[in-house]
């Protein structure tokens, strides 16, 4: 440990000796974060009731773990994480779940999902939970513990952060990065998080950079936050590790991940790769808080600093619960939620809620209510006059104006070829266009478009397997059956054929069986026909002449013999025709008349 | 003279060596003509286009006896996807073939199932799951929705129902916003 220490020592600054790169591109918009930084970060009064859920990050939606009735405390796991692209959910409060079904979320569709109910019993009553001792636990056995906790990137991605911490043998960490950048307008809840509580990001990055031991380890902040960057430098002071804090120049969007690891690093992530296959990980700073709550405090993911600012009375940071109404937090803030739609997120990559009584999820940063002044109508689009300007602030090297108009005519495969999928959505673009050109609409839409082409295109591919091998079985199955008739029928026929004794030992048998039927009759006598009048006599005498004269009321033994002689010729012929099944049944019919 | 004559003829030998190797060794099994076409239909199964699955009717596409515009499932996109391929003149679908329909999975209502087995044997996807005098259901994540267990049901119990839109398959519609009409931008301009 002291060895990593020395090493990390030595390197220390030496990121701030190399000097910060700059990334191609960008804007200045109008910063806006003033409004929400006067006053520190406020607590909410407890909410009544709270809505959870399922799908608040990327990957798979967490599995149930109550049922509509129970009762649950504050921490308590409500659903947990279902494979490993997941994340487990917890509940912020003591209370009863009083529903489990569809509500509306905060997602640009403004479709309801699956979400939990929590009725809050108001006594906050948290569950048994006790700090976690990281350093003798096994890097496995930790990184489960924050997937169980729940922690997600709270940058706003909420990708699954126990994913990025694994250690991977290919691609080495070697730079860990902490993004407190914060580069988009209105938001500032990472810096005043930063700012009141620099310490505990510390921890957290202390033990992310155990997870990932990382070689150096640096926070990017943006210089319009001299604040933070005073807070955290003197907080990594006191720190075992050596950590840079770097104050980065304030250019939207170098928050973005790509963008910021460029700046501190002057390393690019290719297109389409994983910041880790250039030995770089960046978490946000909200991120590293979480983490340390977690492990230090062995307290779930269950609030978020979210801003709200824009058009209310008391603009600031709230720490709000996971699930609690945005309504009531604009109300907290003195603000009308019903004020126009609410924007979650920044005014350049934030959208619209469908509704104010949404609950604060994960990806939660900011509430902007808008007023008509911030954000006025947009200008009704011209046609693109190739300007170029676009392609000037892309910070990703794309060249927007081709990918307009490839999206609008989609020519989906054309915009994937031009790298659509490397688009962050940071809305430069759109910003600077002269032609007030919604374009990042235009690369959603097409992007969206390709994804759905993929999934049906994989769906078609699984459909054409699963066709494929129904036909081969049906073909195997009609072709073992035609093998076991095949076998079935020669076994027979050579039964028929070679072995003739027992067929006549058969014969000699049914001719037994009739004989001795014939005997049995001609014994069998009427015991009232001995000392009758002759005229009863003549009577029986006539009778039995009838009956002789009619074959089917003649005696069982005739009869028999009748049967025999026509059906055995019958019964060979069909045993050389009859296949395996009918074979069975007809093997029979000898036997039973000998009966 | 004679050394040119010599030297093209043991090129020409040579190169027919190579070429006479190469159509050997790398040989193309089966018609690839055929797997492009199916590569494009939707693998339905479905038998709307008259032939008995995808890959038949996409067979019959490459010897030209059916015409492209047979695949309902595959839509518009999918013939001119084929026109493309093919390089012949787009059609629009021929109605009567069907229609398009929004994307379905079929469902059983287990509570009517007498389990008869006669959709398993329909389903080209196996796609239903079930023993016979025992409840079926739909593994709704392989079922193509081509219906083909809808009409051998004895007691209608498969019904089709639409995959609904939620926030894991929701997509960004096609940005629609107003144009500024031409009068009101020669009039700014000419201000």
């Amino acid at each position: 440990m002291n060895a990593i220490v020395n090493i990390s020592r030595l390197l220390k600054s030496k990121l701030a000796r190399t000097g910060l790169s700059s990334f191609k591109g960008g804007v200045h918009p109008p910063q806006h974060k003033l409004e929400s930084t006067t006053s520190p970060i406020r607590s909410v009064t407890l909410p009544k009731h709270l809505v959870l859920p399922l799908r608040q990050h990327v990957g798979n939606v967490s599995k149930l773990q109550v049922a509509a009735g129970d009762h649950v405390l504050k921490g308590q796991l409500l659903a947990k994480a279902d494979g490993q692209v997941s994340a487990a959910v917890h509940a912020p409060t003591s209370g009863v779940i009083a529903s489990i079904g569809n509500q509306l979320i905060p997602h640009p569709s403004g479709l309801p999902d699956i979400s939990i109910t929590l009725e809050a019993d108001g006594r906050d009553q948290w569950i048994e939970h006790q700090a976690l001792d990281y350093l003798s636990m096994s890097k496995p056995e930790l990184l489960d513990h924050l997937r169980e906790a729940g922690v997600v990137g709270l940058g706003g991605a909420t990708f699954p952060s126990h994913i990025k911490l694994r250690e991977d043998a290919r691609h080495p960490v070697r730079t860990l990065i902490i993004n407190g950048a914060e580069c988009e307008p209105y938001i500032s809840c990472d810096d005043m998080l930063m700012r009141e509580r620099a310490d505990e990001i510390v921890r957290g990055i202390e033990i992310m950079r155990y997870l990932l031991d990382a070689e150096v380890c640096a926070i990017g902040i943006e210089d319009n936050k001299p604040e933070a960057i005073q807070a955290m430098r003197e907080a990594v002071a006191k720190s075992a590790i050596a950590i840079d804090v770097i104050a980065v120049p304030t250019i939207y969007p170098g928050g973005g991940a790509k963008q910021l690891i460029k700046v501190i690093t002057g390393k690019e992530v290719p297109s389409g790769r994983l910041p880790t296959e250039i030995g770089v990980q960046c978490f946000n700073v909200a991120t590293a808080y979480s983490v340390h709550r977690v492990v230090n405090h062995g307290e779930p993911v269950i609030s978020r600093i979210v801003t709200v600012t824009g058009n209310v009375a008391r603009p600031g940071n709230y720490e709000a619960l996971l699930g609690m109404s945005i309504s009531e937090l604009v109300q907290l803030a003195g603000g009308r939620a019903e004020d126009g739609d609410l924007v979650m997120g920044g005014p350049m990559m934030g959208f619209n809620l469908p509704s104010a009584a949404v609950p604060v999820v994960k990806a939660t940063n900011c509430i902007i209510v808008p007023s008509a002044e911030m954000f006025p109508q947009p200008e009704p689009a011209l046609p693109c006059i190739r300007c170029t300007r676009c392609a000037d602030v892309c910070p990703v090297n794309l060249q927007p104006q081709e990918l307009y108009w490839f999206s609008k005519s989609q020519n989906l495969e054309k915009a994937s070829e031009y790298n659509i999928f490397d688009c962050i959505e940071c809305g430069c673009c759109t910003y600077v266009c002269p032609s007030n050109i919604p374009l990042v609409q235009y690369y959603r839409y097409a992007k969206s478009e390709i994804i759905a082409q993929d999934r049906a295109k994989e769906a078609a591919d699984i459909a054409r397997e699963r066709n494929e091998f129904r036909l081969m079985r049906i073909e195997r199955e009609k072709q073992e059956r035609a093998q076991k008739h095949a076998q079935k029928a020669a076994g027979a026929k050579a039964e028929a054929g070679g072995d003739s004794a027992a067929e006549a030992a058969k014969k000699a048998a049914i001719a037994a069986a009739v004989e001795r039927a014939k005997a049995q009759k001609a014994e069998v006598v009427a015991k009232n026909t001995e000392e009758v009048s002759p005229r009863v006599e003549a009577e029986i005498a006539k009778i039995e002449a009838r009956r002789a004269q009619k074959p089917e009321l003649s005696g069982q033994p005739e009869q028999t013999e009748l049967f025999a002689e026509k059906q055995e010729p019958a019964v060979t012929s069909a045993v050389e025709q009859m296949d395996g099944t009918q074979l069975l049944s007809k093997e029979k019919q000898p036997t039973e008349e000998a009966k | 003279m004679l050394t040119a004559l010599y030297v093209m003829i043991g090129l020409a030998l040579l190169l027919g060596i190579v070429l006479g190797y190469s159509a050997l060794k790398f040989k193309v099994e089966g018609d690839p003509l055929v797997a492009r076409i199916d590569a494009i239909l939707p693998q339905t199964q479905c038998g709307q286009c008259g032939y008995p699955g995808c890959k038949p009717y996409a067979t019959a596409i490459a010897k030209g006896e059916a015409d492209i515009n047979q695949c309902p499932p595959g839509g518009d996109a999918g013939v001119h996807a084929l026109a493309d391929l093919l390089g012949v003149e787009y059609k629009p679908l021929n109605a009567e073939h069907g229609l398009p329909k929004p994307k379905s999975v079929a469902v059983i209502d287990e509570n009517v199932c007498i389990g008869c087995t006669l959709c398993i044997q329909a389903c080209p996807v196996d796609a239903i799951l079930g023993a016979a005098k025992h409840m079926h259901t739909v593994i709704a994540s392989e079922c193509t929705g081509c219906e083909l267990c809808v009409a051998p049901c004895p007691v209608d119990c498969i019904s089709m129902e639409p995959i609904a839109e939620s926030p894991a398959n929701w997509k960004w519609r096609y940005p629609v916003f107003e144009i500024k009409p031409e009068s009101t931008v020669t009039k700014k301009s000419a201000v």
